[in-house]
């Protein structure tokens, strides 16, 4: 274990650590706010990733295809929230859920019947594809880098729009107090459709910043969903800040265990039992630190709801 | 009482005429349920099989042997639940002659049991589980495909071949990763510089890509299927690995399906198969070029494997003339595989999977620019069969 291995894996765990947070972010607005359990969340972020590579593949520029397909996903997240929705706001929970795996599934099938049922190609910036040196004997890759930064930048811009804007105070209100906001005159309607509107171009981004590292397929929303409610149940629901911390916590913690688990089985146990053994230890290591934040903290590490 | 009579006669003549009609046609269509993965994540593969198979068919004037063809197209859902009920309904309800088209193999074990059970020969274009290949070898299953193992085997002697000393293997932590790294030790002979097993549907390869920096092995042989591979060649270019590491694959690893979603940071991957959509001869010429006409894209191994499983359904209802009942002959002719394979010649061993050559194929640039594979040199492994056929004591 050399200095410049532990580098690299702290690097990739913020990575992947801001990664999650890109997609975790919108779900946590959303299920905190509104109190809607959306599975389609992981559609919206299909649905961006597809848009971008596809005007990327078009105007054959990264960046254009990056901003209108992240306005894209803005503008079917609030289509999608004004004509279905808003309709399941008032239902319980059981019926979100059956709603919105029902999106979710109609989702992957009209994507299947527009683009065809294989992976499409979406590819970094020719600027961003190859690694960068950081320092002599070490380089990284450029795009993972870009990530880190996108996901810092948009970490901080939701803070300043949550904490310092007109809009912030009445989504952290909705979030702490629904009726009580209500009772102060916020207007919930359009409050709930411009949060749906952000979470999903939030999704936009997180399909044009993983697009280029994962595969562009339908079912992508899925697989990453999962983690993306980890996340923001470690992080407290509702809460942007806890979704921040959540994400880069189990970044970390995943890429440490992978990196580390193997290692110490090696040391306690035959080289057999420990290639069977770590690798099954080192995937479930964040649902454990899930549970274990859910028996100490069962709201989370930062609770929105007062 | 004449009258009526006689339009009770003819009304009966009317009716047994047409039933006797009707059972004509009956006899002379050849049924094939083909059950695939046709939604969700693996459904490219499953769409591949079909849309080879279709092609057969429609080339031959929608016909199989001569007969008129009817191919009922149904969806596992890569669930062995829901393929292993659907099976039940095609091979009872829909009563076909042939049994088709299973992408996965955790499918096809589901699948297996009631197609057997009913005595309807299935003919596999893709899944070649070990189990079907050894112990539980069964007269009523012919893979047109290769065994599951085949790929990796000759992934590793390719790297042996071409002096690689030190290699890193990446599979998934289930059990095909397993036999895949088996199959490939098999035939590798040097040092494996370290092991890898990622959890199935793993995203982020950071920690794998860290690993392989530090140990510097010189190629990396990854089996990674689906949308994984596709995350970690992404990754392992990004990286900046690929200068300094060799990347080895079978050839579902470096498909078409998987080019196309990659796009040139593939160039340079080997991968093994024992087809390839350049290989010269007659055969295989036409099914690309029609292939590319129909649906406008290269044909994949599984297309391939899809097209061969109907001619070999095409060549057996031809040798037995239609009578599909009498199954004893319809095995012998399965088994002769008579037929212009897009593959080249093979043959079916004693285990009813096929001995055949692989190839090593090479993601380059082609002469219209196209990122695509193209074959190199000669067979890796010659008739080639698989490491199962000892234990299988097929009956008959």
């Amino acid at each position: 274990m050399n200095a410049i291995l532990v580098l690299e894996q702290a690097l990739n765990g913020l990575q992947f650590g801001l990664m999650l947070f890109l997609l975790a972010s919108g779900l946590t607005l959303v299920f905190g706010i509104m109190d809607m359990i959306n599975l389609a969340h992981g559609s919206l972020y299909m649905v961006g990733a597809y848009l971008i590579a596809t005007l990327t593949d078009v105007l054959g520029n990264f960046w254009l295809g990056l901003g209108l397909g992240i306005l894209g996903a803005a503008v079917f997240g609030v289509l999608l929230e004004i004509s279905i929705l808003r309709r399941l706001y008032q239902r319980d929970h059981l019926s979100q859920v059956l709603g919105t795996f029902a999106i979710m599934l109609m989702c992957n099938e009209t994507v299947r019947l527009i683009w065809g049922a294989q992976p499409i190609s979406l590819n970094p910036p020719p600027a961003l594809a190859g690694p960068v040196e950081l320092f002599p004997g070490f380089s990284y890759s450029s795009y993972g880098l870009f990530i880190i930064g996108v996901g810092f930048l948009v970490a901080g811009l939701l803070y300043l729009l949550i904490t310092r804007t007109r809009v912030g105070m009445q989504v952290r209100a909705g979030a702490a107090n629904r009726e009580m906001a209500l009772a102060m005159g916020v207007n919930v309607r359009n409050l709930f459709t411009a949060v749906f509107g952000v979470g999903a171009a939030l999704c936009g981004i997180a399909g044009g910043m993983l697009g280029p590292m994962l595969a562009v397929q339908v079912g992508m929303g899925e697989s990453i969903l999962i983690l993306a409610f980890v996340v923001i149940v470690i992080g407290g629901i509702g809460s942007v800040r806890g979704a921040f911390l959540g994400a880069l916590i189990v970044g970390v913690i995943d890429t440490a265990g992978r990196a580390l688990i193997p290692l110490l089985f090696g040391m306690l146990m035959s080289p057999e039992a420990a290639a069977n053994a770590a690798p099954a230890v080192a995937s479930i290591m964040i649902y454990v630190l899930m549970a274990t934040v859910l028996f100490f903290r069962p709201r989370g590490l930062f609770p929105a709801h007062g | 009482m004449l009258q009526q009579s006689s339009r009770f006669v003819r009304n009966t003549l009317i009716t047994s005429a047409a039933l006797l009609a009707l059972s004509a046609q009956a006899q002379s269509t050849v049924k094939v349920g083909l059950l695939s993965t046709l939604s969700g994540p693996g459904a490219g593969l499953g769409v591949d099989i079909r849309d080879g198979f279709q092609l057969a068919v429609k080339l031959a004037g929608g016909k199989l042997g001569g007969q008129n063809a009817e191919v009922i197209v149904a969806d596992d859902q890569a669930s062995p639940d829901v393929g292993r009920q659907t099976a039940d309904r095609l091979v009872k309800r829909d009563k076909v002659d042939f049994m088709t088209g299973v992408v996965f193999s955790n499918v096809m074990l589901a699948v297996g049991a009631p197609t057997f059970q009913s005595q309807t020969y299935y003919i596999s274009a893709n899944a070649g589980p070990s189990q079907y290949a050894g112990e539980q070898c069964n007269p009523f299953f012919f893979s047109a495909s290769y065994q599951n193992d085949n790929m990796h085997e000759a992934a590793g002697q390719v790297v042996t071949d071409k002096g690689f000393k030190r290699v890193a293997v990446i599979a998934p932590n289930y059990p095909a990763g397993k036999d895949a790294i088996t199959g490939f030790k098999r035939f590798y002979k040097g040092e494996v510089a370290s092991e890898a097993l990622p959890a199935l549907n793993q995203l982020n390869f950071g920690t794998e890509i860290a690993q392989l920096r530090a140990t510097k092995p010189d190629a990396v042989y990854i089996f990674l299927p689906g949308g994984m591979g596709i995350n970690f060649i992404k990754q392992f270019v990004g990286a900046g690995l690929s200068k300094d590491m060799t990347l080895f694959g079978p050839g579902f690893s470096g498909d078409e399906d998987v080019i196309k979603a990659v796009g040139d940071p593939m160039l340079g991957m080997f991968n093994t198969t024992q087809w390839a959509h350049d290989m010269d001869n007659a055969a295989n010429k036409k099914f690309v070029a029609e292939f590319e006409k129909e649906y406008g894209r290269l044909p994949t191994m599984y297309a391939a494997q899809g097209y061969d499983a109907a001619q070999l359904i095409d060549s057996a209802v031809r040798d037995t003339k239609g009578k599909l009942d009498d199954k004893a002959a319809v095995r012998k002719a399965l088994m002769a595989a008579k037929f212009n394979s897009v593959r080249g010649d093979f043959k079916f061993n004693k285990n009813q999977f096929p001995i055949q050559n692989y190839y090593v194929r090479m993601v380059s640039k082609d002469a219209k620019g196209r990122v695509t594979n193209r074959m190199l040199g000669g067979a890796v492994l010659k008739n080639h069969s698989d490491a199962y056929v000892g234990s299988c004591k097929m009956p008959g």
